[in-house]
C-alpha cells in the first residue's frame, strides 16, 4: 500500500501547486481575455433589454459598456449574460461574470457574508406597488388580503413580508423567477398587485398590453440603492468599476458630455483637464490608459445622458430624475473628485 | 517441423492478471481521490478568497419571506430550516398526489389500450403517443400559462352551490372544521375497519373450508359507512364546513388548490400516466394467453379473469418499471421551479439559496433529499418485489 | 335409393359478419359494455374535435405580419410565422444562417445511407463511425466559426431549434460511449471499479436534472481554480451528458446481463482478452438487444433538453416562451406552445417509430 500512498500524496501536491498559481488580479485576467463578462437582467426595459437582434441597451448595460471603455478604450468589448434574480449572486461569486450590473440592491449581508463589493449607486430606488386601476386601491395600506406577485430571491420579497407584517395585513405572495412572468401574471389577474423597485414597475408597465390601466401606488416602502457589484478580493478591479461610475457623475457635474468631450479637452478648468487626461497621470494609478476617463465619457456619456437616454425623458419610461439628480440640484448623486 | 519446445518464459509482471487488477483499481482510486481532493481544495480556496460564508448555521436564522403554500405553520419569522420542511412537504404532497392519480389513469388507459373496442383502444393510443412525446416542462407551461390563465377573475368565479369556487387564483373548497366529539367518529371508523378486517378473514376461511361465499364487500361497506355515521349523529354532528367566501381581493377560508400546484399536478399526472399505461399493457401482454383461455374454460367471466388471473401475474412484470416511473415523477416534480410552486428546488434551492448566498450547502441538501427519497422508494419496492416474485421450484 | 347428396354451393358468410357491418359489430359493438363505451367515445369526439378543428384550421389566421391580422377568433398562426426564423436559429446573425442550414444538410446527406436497407452493414458501420468522429468537428467549425474565414458566432447567440439539436446531438453521441463504459464498470469483477461505477450511476440517477443543470451553471466554477471557466453551453452539455450516461449505463447493463455465460467462456477459450471479448463478442450482441432502450433514452434526452430554459439558455422551448411574453404579441401562448409541442412531438415520435421498426426488423423470433 506504500506506493499507493506516495502516489496519492504526489498527485495532491501537484494539484495543490497548480491551485496556488491562481493568485493575481482579476484585472489581468480580464485584460488578457480581451472583453468583460457582465451579468445583466433578463429583460427590463430601460435597465437592460435585448432587442430582437440580441443587442442590449439600458442603464445597467451602459455601466458595463463604460467599464469596457475604461479598460479597453472600446465600449463594445463586453459580453452580456442575462441572469435571473436567483442566478445572479452565484454567477458573480463563481466567476462566471466579472461584474454584476443588474439592479441589485446594496445590503449589509450581500456586502459581507455573500462575498460581494458594491461599487456605488447607479440608481436610488425604493420599492412600490403596481395595481390595476379597476381595483380602486389608492394606498398600499388597503392591500389587506391581496395576492402579490414578486420576484423570487430578491430584497423586494423580504420587504414585502415586512411591510405586510408591520401593518398587520394578510399576504399571499406568488414568487416567480423572471420579472416577465410576474408582469404576465398581473395582467392575467393571477395577482392583484405587482411589487418591485419603482423604476422596475415603470419599466414593467410599458411592457403590459394596456399600460394605462395600471397605476403605481404612492407608497415607497424601502430604500433600494441599486448598483454594480464585483467580487470580494479583487481590489484593482473594484477600483476601476467604482471610479467609472464616479467619472460619469463628475462629468455631468463639470458639464462634460459625449458631444463636447473633444472641445472640453481644451478647457482651462483644471478639474476638467484632470478628468480628460490632459493633465496629470490618472491612468497609471489604475493601470489603464491615460485618457480612459475621456473614453468613458465619449463612448457612453455622462451620468445625466445615460439616465435620460434610457429611463428619462428620452425614453418611453419618462422617469423623473428625483433622488438621482446631482447633489448640486437637490439629488443624491455625488462623486469624489478626480485628484 | 516441430519446433523445439522452448522453456516457458515468465511473463512480465504487468501481464499477470492479478497484479493488473490491483494496479488498475489502485489507479482508478488514486485518480478519484485526487480529483475529489482537487475539487475540495479549489472550493475551499475560492470560498476563502471570496469571503463567502459557509457552514449550516444559516438554517436557524429567520427567513423573512412568505411562502404561498405551507402544510405546517409558517411565517416570515420562522427559520430557513423551517422553509426546508415546508418545501420538502410541498414536494412530497405533489409527488404523492401525482403518484396516486397517475397510477389510476395509467391502469385505466393501459387496459383501455388492450380493449377489444377499436375506438377505445385507438383513443388510448392517441393519448399515449401525444402526451408521451412532448416535454414535461412544455406541458406544465401549457397548463399554467395557456389553460389555467383563461379562468375568470375572483369576482366572476365559476361556482358550485356557493361552496366550491373556481377562478384564476385557484380552486376553493370547503374545509372541514372538527368540533369536540369528532374523536368519537374517528374511533368508530377505526372500530368499523377492524371489524371489517375480521369479517373478511372469517369469510375467507369459511370459503376455503366449505366453499360457501359471504357478501363481504357489502357487509364491510355497511360497517365502514354505517358505524361512523351513527356515531356522528349521536355525537351531535361535530363537524362544520368552513365555506370559502369572497372578502376584499380574494376568497378567504376553505381549502385552496393554487393553480401552480394544479398545473404541475395535471402535467405530471398526464405525462407519467402514459408511461404507466405502456407498462401495464406490456405487463398484461406478458401473461401467456393460455392463462386467459384456462380461466375462461373454468367458467370465470372476463372481469374475474382480469382481476384474479391476469393482474396478479402481470403485477410481477409491472412493479419494477412502475417503481422507476414513481421515482421519475418525484424527480420531475422539481420542475415546479419554472412556475413558482414552492417545492424543494424552487423555495429552498432557489429562494433560500439566493437570500443566503450559500449555494453549495443548499444544493447539497437538496440533492441529498432527492437521493434519499430515491433510495427509499427503490428499497421499499425491492422488498415488495421480493414478496410477490415467483417462487420457483 | 337415397338421393345423392348434392353439396350446396358455398353460401356467402352472413352479412352481419363481414364488411363494414361485421367490422363494426366485432370491434365496436361486441357487448353491451362495448356499446356504451363506443357511444361515450363518439360523444367525446363530437364534443372535442369540431371546436378544435375550427380553432386550429377553419377560423385560424394564416397571413399578415402583425397582431392586427388575428381577429378571426381562431388560432393566430401569424405569430408563429413572424417568429419562425427566431424559433429555428435563435439570435444567430441573419447573414450567417446559411452555416446552420449547411450543417443540417451535411448531416442529412451523410446519415441518409444509414437508413437505406440496401446498403451493406459493413459500409454502414464505417460510415457511422466516420460520421461520429468527423461530423461534430465539421459542424463545430461551421457553427462557431473563427476558422477558414468564417466570423465567430458566440454560443450565447445560438438558440432555437438549433440549440436544442446541438444539445441533443452532443448529449447522445457522448452519453452512449460513456454509458457503455459505466455499464462495463458496473459488471466488472474488480471491486473498486465496480463500487465507483455504482456510486456514480446511482448518484446521477437519484437527483433531478434541474439541480444538475443548476449546479453546472452556477456552481461548477466554484469547484475550479480561479480564472478557469467554461462556456455556459459547454457546462450545460457536461451536465446533460453525465446525467444521461448514467441512464444509458443501466440500459446497457440490461443487455450485458442477457448475454449467456457461454459466450464469455467461449471467448476466453479462444484466448481473447477482456477488451476483445467485450468489443467483439459481448457488446455487439448486448447493444443489439437493447436498441429500443437506447432509443428511449435518446428520446428522454431530447425532451430533457427543454430544461436548459431554467438556466437561461435560449433553446426552442425558451425562445418560444420568451416570444409569448413579447408585449406586442401577448395572448398567444397557446399557439406558441402548440407549435413547440408539435416540433418536439415530431422528433420524439419519429425516433420511437424508427426504433419500433428496427426492433421488428431485428426480431426474428415467433410472434403471438
Amino acid at each position: 500500500m506504500n506506493p499507493l500512498k506516495t502516489l496519492t500524496a504526489a498527485a495532491v501536491l501537484l494539484l495543490a501547486a497548480s491551485g496556488l498559481a491562481q493568485a493575481g488580479a482579476a484585472l489581468n485576467a480580464i485584460k488578457e481575455r480581451g472583453f468583460i463578462k457582465c451579468g445583466v437582467s433578463d429583460g427590463l426595459p430601460g435597465f437592460s433589454y435585448a432587442d430582437e437582434k440580441g443587442n442590449y441597451n439600458g442603464i445597467d448595460v451602459d455601466v458595463c459598456r463604460a467599464v469596457a471603455a475604461a479598460v479597453f478604450g472600446d465600449a463594445g468589448k463586453v459580453k452580456f449574460t442575462p441572469l435571473t434574480a436567483k442566478e445572479r449572486l452565484t454567477a458573480l461569486q463563481s466567476g462566471e461574470i466579472d461584474v454584476l450590473s443588474r439592479n441589485t440592491t446594496w445590503t449589509s449581508s450581500r456586502d459581507s457574508a455573500q462575498g460581494m463589493n458594491f461599487t456605488g449607486v447607479t440608481y436610488y430606488d425604493g420599492q412600490g406597488f403596481l395595481v390595476n386601476k379597476k381595483l380602486g386601491v389608492k394606498s398600499a395600506k388597503q392591500l389587506d388580503g391581496a395576492t402579490v406577485c414578486v420576484q423570487a430571491g430578491t430584497t423586494t420579497e423580504l420587504n414585502l413580508s415586512d411591510y405586510f407584517r408591520a401593518n398587520k395585513m394578510k399576504l399571499t405572495p406568488i414568487s416567480y423567477d423572471k420579472s416577465d412572468e410576474s408582469a404576465k401574471s398581473l395582467e392575467a389577474g393571477r395577482c392583484d398587485v405587482l411589487t418591485s423597485d419603482q423604476s422596475q414597475l415603470y419599466a414593467q408597465r410599458i411592457k403590459l398590453a394596456k399600460p394605462d390601466e395600471y397605476v403605481v401606488l404612492p407608497e415607497v416602502i424601502s430604500k433600494e440603492p441599486l448598483g454594480p457589484v464585483v467580487r470580494h478580493g479583487d481590489d484593482d478591479w473594484f477600483d476601476i468599476v467604482k471610479w467609472t461610475l464616479f467619472v460619469m457623475v463628475n462629468a455631468e457635474d463639470l458639464g462634460v458630455n459625449s458631444k463636447n468631450v473633444e472641445e472640453m479637452k481644451k478647457s482651462a478648468n483644471p478639474d476638467v483637464k484632470r478628468l480628460l487626461g490632459v493633465e496629470g497621470d490618472k491612468g497609471k494609478d489604475f493601470g489603464l490608459a491615460n485618457d480612459w476617463m475621456a473614453a468613458v465619457i465619449k463612448q457612453v456619456g455622462n451620468y445625466g445622458e445615460v439616465f435620460e437616454r434610457n429611463v428619462g425623458q428620452g425614453s418611453p419610461l419618462k422617469i423623473q430624475r428625483g433622488l438621482n439628480a446631482l447633489w448640486s440640484q437637490g439629488g443624491l448623486q455625488y462623486a469624489p473628485p478626480v485628484r | 517441423m516441430a519446433e523445439p519446445i522452448s522453456t516457458p518464459v515468465k511473463p512480465p509482471f504487468w501481464n499477470n492478471p492479478q497484479v493488473r487488477a490491483i494496479l488498475f483499481q489502485a489507479i482508478a482510486l488514486v485518480v478519484t481521490v485526487a480529483f475529489g481532493l482537487y475539487v475540495f481544495d479549489n472550493t475551499q480556496t475560492n470560498l476563502r478568497r471570496l469571503g463567502i460564508a459557509s457552514g449550516f448555521d444559516f438554517l436557524s436564522s429567520p427567513s423573512g419571506f412568505d411562502v404561498v403554500q405551507s402544510l405546517i405553520p409558517y411565517s416570515p419569522t420562522s427559520s430557513y430550516g423551517r422553509v426546508f420542511w415546508v418545501a420538502l412537504l410541498n414536494t412530497l404532497l405533489v409527488s404523492a398526489l401525482g403518484i396516486v392519480l397517475a397510477t389510476l389513469i395509467g391502469f385505466v388507459i393501459g387496459i383501455a389500450r388492450l380493449s377489444k373496442n377499436w375506438l377505445i383502444s385507438r383513443l388510448a393510443l392517441v393519448y399515449i403517443e401525444t402526451f408521451r412525446n412532448i416535454p414535461l416542462l412544455l406541458q406544465i407551461f401549457f397548463w399554467y400559462f395557456a389553460v389555467l390563465r383563461a379562468m375568470p377573475s375572483p369576482r366572476q368565479s365559476l361556482s358550485l352551490g356557493e361552496a366550491v369556487f373556481l377562478n384564476i387564483r385557484g380552486l376553493y373548497l370547503p374545509a372541514p372544521e372538527f368540533q369536540t366529539g369528532f374523536g368519537w367518529v374517528l374511533a368508530a371508523f377505526g372500530l368499523a375497519a377492524a371489524l371489517a378486517w375480521l369479517a373478511a378473514r372469517w369469510a375467507r376461511r369459511r370459503q376455503r373450508a366449505t366453499g360457501q361465499q359471504f357478501p363481504i364487500l357489502s357487509v364491510s361497506l355497511a360497517l365502514l359507512l354505517g358505524l361512523p355515521s351513527l356515531t356522528f349523529w349521536l355525537a351531535g354532528s361535530p363537524l362544520v364546513w368552513q365555506l370559502p367566501e369572497l372578502q376584499g381581493f380574494n376568497f378567504r377560508g376553505g381549502w385552496v388548490v393554487i393553480p401552480e400546484m394544479a398545473s404541475l399536478l395535471l402535467a405530471l399526472t398526464l405525462y407519467t400516466a402514459t408511461f404507466i399505461a405502456e407498462i401495464v399493457r406490456a405487463g398484461i401482454q406478458a401473461v401467456s394467453h393460455g392463462q386467459t383461455e384456462a380461466s375462461l374454460s373454468l367458467g370465470l367471466n372476463s372481469s374475474l379473469t382480469l382481476r384474479l388471473i391476469i393482474l396478479p401475474q402481470a403485477l410481477r412484470v409491472i412493479i419494477p418499471p412502475l417503481t422507476n416511473q414513481y421515482l421519475n415523477l418525484t424527480k420531475n416534480s422539481s420542475l415546479a421551479a419554472a412556475i413558482g410552486y414552492p417545492d424543494l428546488v424552487s423555495a429552498f434551492a432557489g429562494t433560500v439559496l439566493n437570500q443566503t448566498g450559500q449555494a453549495i450547502e443548499c444544493i447539497a441538501i437538496t440533492m441529498t433529499v432527492y437521493l434519499t427519497i430515491s433510495l427509499l422508494i427503490s428499497l421499499m419496492m425491492n422488498r415488495y418485489n421480493r414478496r410477490v416474485a415467483l417462487v420457483e421450484r | 335409393m337415397a338421393e345423392p347428396r348434392v353439396p350446396h354451393s358455398n353460401l356467402p358468410p352472413p352479412a352481419s359478419t363481414v364488411g363494414v357491418v361485421g367490422w363494426l359489430r366485432r370491434n365496436l359493438l361486441s357487448s353491451p359494455l362495448n356499446v356504451v363505451l363506443t357511444l361515450l367515445a363518439v360523444y367525446l369526439l363530437l364534443v372535442a374535435l369540431p371546436p378544435l378543428l375550427r380553432w386550429a384550421f377553419l377560423d385560424a389566421s394564416w397571413s399578415g405580419d402583425n397582431r392586427a391580422a388575428c381577429r378571426s377568433g381562431g388560432a393566430c398562426w401569424v405569430f408563429i410565422r413572424v417568429h419562425f426564423d427566431q424559433f429555428m436559429y435563435g439570435f444567430y446573425p441573419d447573414g450567417q444562417r446559411w452555416r446552420v442550414n449547411t450543417a443540417v444538410l451535411l448531416l442529412v446527406l451523410g446519415a441518409a445511407p444509414l437508413f437505406v436497407r440496401a446498403v451493406s452493414s459493413q459500409f454502414k458501420v464505417r460510415l457511422g463511425l466516420g460520421l461520429l468522429i468527423v461530423y461534430p468537428c465539421v459542424a463545430f467549425v461551421l457553427l462557431k466559426g473563427g476558422m477558414i474565414g468564417l466570423p465567430v458566432v458566440d454560443t450565447s447567440q445560438w438558440g432555437g431549434l438549433l440549440l436544442t439539436l446541438v444539445i441533443a446531438g452532443v448529449g447522445m453521441t457522448a452519453a452512449l460511449p460513456l454509458g457503455v463504459l459505466l455499464a462495463l464498470g458496473r459488471r466488472s469483477r474488480l471491486p473498486a471499479i465496480q463500487t465507483l461505477c455504482v456510486t456514480f450511476i446511482e448518484f446521477w440517477r437519484g437527483v433531478p436534472l434541474i439541480t444538475v443543470l443548476f449546479m453546472s451553471s452556477v456552481m461548477l466554477p466554484l469547484f475550479l481554480p480561479a480564472g478557469m471557466n467554461f462556456d455556459k453551453l459547454l457546462r450545460a452539455l457536461i451536465g446533460v451528458t453525465l446525467f444521461q450516461a448514467a441512464y444509458m449505463a443501466e440500459v446497457v447493463r440490461g443487455g450485458l446481463q442477457a448475454i449467456p455465460k457461454g459466450q464469455f467462456e467461449a471467448a476466453a477459450a479462444l484466448g481473447l482478452g477482456y477488451w476483445k471479448t467485450m468489443g467483439l463478442i459481448v457488446l455487439p450482441q448486448a447493444l443489439k438487444l437493447v436498441i429500443p432502450g437506447i432509443v428511449n433514452t435518446f428520446i428522454a434526452l431530447f425532451k430533457d433538453t427543454s430544461l436548459v430554459l431554467i438556466i437561461g439558455l435560449f433553446d426552442l422551448m425558451n425562445i418560444v416562451h420568451n416570444a409569448t411574453t413579447n408585449p406586442e404579441w401577448l395572448g398567444f401562448s397557446t399557439e406558441g406552445y402548440v407549435f413547440a409541442a408539435a416540433v418536439y412531438w415530431l422528433f420524439c415520435f419519429g425516433m420511437s417509430r424508427y426504433s419500433q421498426n428496427l426492433e421488428k426488423h431485428l426480431h426474428t423470433g415467433h410472434k403471438r
